[in-house]
């Protein structure tokens, strides 16, 4: 079984009296591309820098590409988008990726390519030798992306990459994570925007109080179907009969759900009421969505952050 | 040493592009064109038979260690004053996040910018320093003693403040650090007075805490040890004493210390940084 690209027990971390990330145990594994979900304040960020070394934990321990947490040589071969990512301003977008390069050890021939393919790739080959005070936050958010993938890196942070871009700049983060997945590359990417989760990531995992308390297969997620039905007699025998058809079938106050594996579930279903002579008046399915699994797995006591 | 000689040259060009190193030199030159000015006065009414020869050497003497004076406070500002932000400020703002997360040793981001404020910490003493010695010399044609020693001590003493400065970056935000950065050397510079009042009223108690003050601090030290040397020899001039003669003045041990003061306030630096979260 290949070793898992990262891989933590029971990671913990204080901060004085404050607890930023009480019991982080994670597997993610080679060429996966992750999420990592939680509310504000759950302790994502504090999490994701102990990976990287930025941070050093108080408890646990782990491995980010076979190597413990915090080893320098394994650094050369991740990259990390911080979450509002600032630099030296005063650098061009050429000069910020030749020093982030030369802090890799990559050398220059090597460099001066890869950097104008990045550059290309990010859309800022024409702004490359503009200082970067003049971008637009977008921009440097791509030049941002591009510092990170710099030295073709087998594992890549993203902490909110799509934070400040418009829907173009989104597309691109989200064809260069597709790209990465297609090479294998390990994606772990933090965002609240559950939407380019769920439309980019394989698995996902919901922290809360510096804790995983749920992870979740999205291909899992998006082959299962939640069947609501409204009947003018809901009985246990109706409930006993349609968890032939599916699972965690239950009342729901006037409704009466289930959950399905397959749309061709629903005419069963329909003639299976009127063979038993159940007045039917509703019936429909839908799936449960990213945001409503972070909202059902958060809680009520959640509020927002 | 790859990633130390990397953040040099980062640290260096941000210094120039932020116009820093710009506004040292013309300062320092708007400074010395002042001074040199006040020399050139002072020459006039030499060959005006104004005054006497050993009032001339007197007034010479006087302005020369007075520019040094000077010019030794505007080098540790300097050295204090560049070095204040470059980790705290770094460090809440974020920027140093993509620099630590690279396979580079953190003492070579504390390295890196503590080797490019040190050497324009020396050239900004080599011009501002070096101006005073030329207008003076130019003026009255003097030529101090030990000029090579008087400088590298003075560098030694701006070097602990950078070393203080560099150290408190890694703790403290950027005011606190300037706060405390500039506490210290007032404390250095309070310490040297009672040093040499107690020399003057022969207290060795009094003495032995301005001494003990001069450990903690020893830039001050570094300065009054340079003044020492720079001084000609009584029978060279004729005259000893200004205003800005150190009476006491700090031994080679102090000297020693000194060094060793800076390499191991870099070395907790260094020691801090590593395990800060960043």
């Amino acid at each position: 079984m290949p070793e898992a690209a990262i891989d933590t027990v029971g990671l913990r971390k204080e901060f004085a009296r404050n607890v930023a990330v009480a019991d982080l145990s994670l597997s993610v594994g080679r060429g996966e591309v992750f999420g990592f979900l939680g509310p504000n304040g759950a302790g994502k960020t504090t999490s994701l820098k102990l990976l990287i070394g930025l941070v050093e934990p108080t408890a646990g321990s782990g491995t980010v590409l076979g190597a413990p947490l915090g080893e320098r040589d394994v650094r050369a071969r991740i990259g990390f988008l911080p979450e509002h990512f600032r630099f030296h301003d005063c650098l061009t977008a050429k000069e910020l990726l030749d020093l982030h390069g030369r802090l890799l050890g990559v050398r220059a021939p090597a460099l001066a390519a890869r950097r104008t393919a990045l550059l290309a790739r990010v859309g800022l080959e024409e702004a490359a030798d503009r200082p970067l005070k003049t971008y637009s936050k977008g921009m440097l958010q791509r030049v941002g992306l591009a510092q990170a993938l710099l030295g073709n890196p087998e594992l890549v942070f993203l902490d909110e990459p799509t934070s400040g871009l418009d829907p173009l700049g989104r597309v691109l983060v989200r064809e260069i994570i597709e790209e990465l997945r297609a090479n294998g590359t390990t994606v772990f990417l933090n965002s609240h925007l559950l939407g380019e989760v769920e439309a980019t990531c394989d698995r996902v995992a919901f922290v809360k109080r510096g804790r995983v308390v749920h992870e979740l297969v999205l291909a899992e997620m998006q082959s299962g179907l939640d069947v609501e039905i409204r009947v003018a007699d809901a009985d246990a025998a109706l409930l006993d009969g349609l968890s032939e058809f599916g699972s965690d079938a239950r009342l729901d106050g006037a409704l009466v759900r289930v959950r399905v594996e397959h749309e061709r579930s629903l005419p069963a279903i329909a003639r299976w009421l009127a063979s038993r002579g159940t007045d039917l008046y509703e019936l429909k399915c839908r799936r449960k969505t990213l945001e409503e699994w972070f909202i059902e797995v958060m809680g009520e006591d959640q509020g927002p952050g | 040493m790859r990633g130390t000689l990397t953040i040099a040259r980062l640290t260096w060009l941000e210094a120039r592009r932020r116009k820093i190193a710009l506004a040292a030199v013309l300062c320092g030159l708007a400074f010395l064109a002042v001074y040199a000015t006040a020399a050139f006065f002072a020459h006039r009414s030499v060959a005006q038979g104004v005054v006497n020869l050993v009032a001339q050497r007197i007034m010479f003497q006087t302005l020369f260690q007075a520019g040094l004076y000077v010019v030794n406070f505007l080098v540790i500002a300097c050295a204090v004053l560049l070095s204040v932000d470059t980790l705290s400020g770094e460090m809440s703002s974020g920027v140093i996040q993509t620099l630590a997360s690279k396979p580079i040793d953190r003492a070579a981001i504390v390295l890196g910018k503590c080797l490019t404020y040190w050497l324009m910490t020396g050239a900004y003493l080599l011009l501002m320093a070096g101006g005073v010695m030329l207008s003076v010399w130019a003026a009255a044609g003097i030529v101090p003693p030990h000029l090579v020693l008087a400088l590298l001590l003075m560098w030694l003493g701006a070097t602990a403040m950078l070393a203080v400065t560099i150290l408190g970056g890694t703790r403290l935000t950027t005011i606190a650090n300037g706060i405390v950065a500039f506490a210290l050397f007032g404390l250095a510079f309070i310490g040297g007075w009672v040093e040499q009042i107690a020399t003057v009223v022969r207290n060795d108690a009094v003495r032995y805490i301005g001494t003990t003050i001069s450990l903690v601090s020893p830039a001050d030290a570094m300065y009054r040890r340079a003044a020492h040397e720079l001084q000609p020899s009584s029978g060279a001039l004729g005259v000893q004493l200004t205003p800005f003669t150190p009476l006491s003045v700090p031994s080679v041990a102090m000297i020693v210390w000194a060094v060793a003061f800076v390499l191991a306030t870099l070395l907790l630096a260094i020691r801090t940084f590593r395990h800060r979260p960043l």
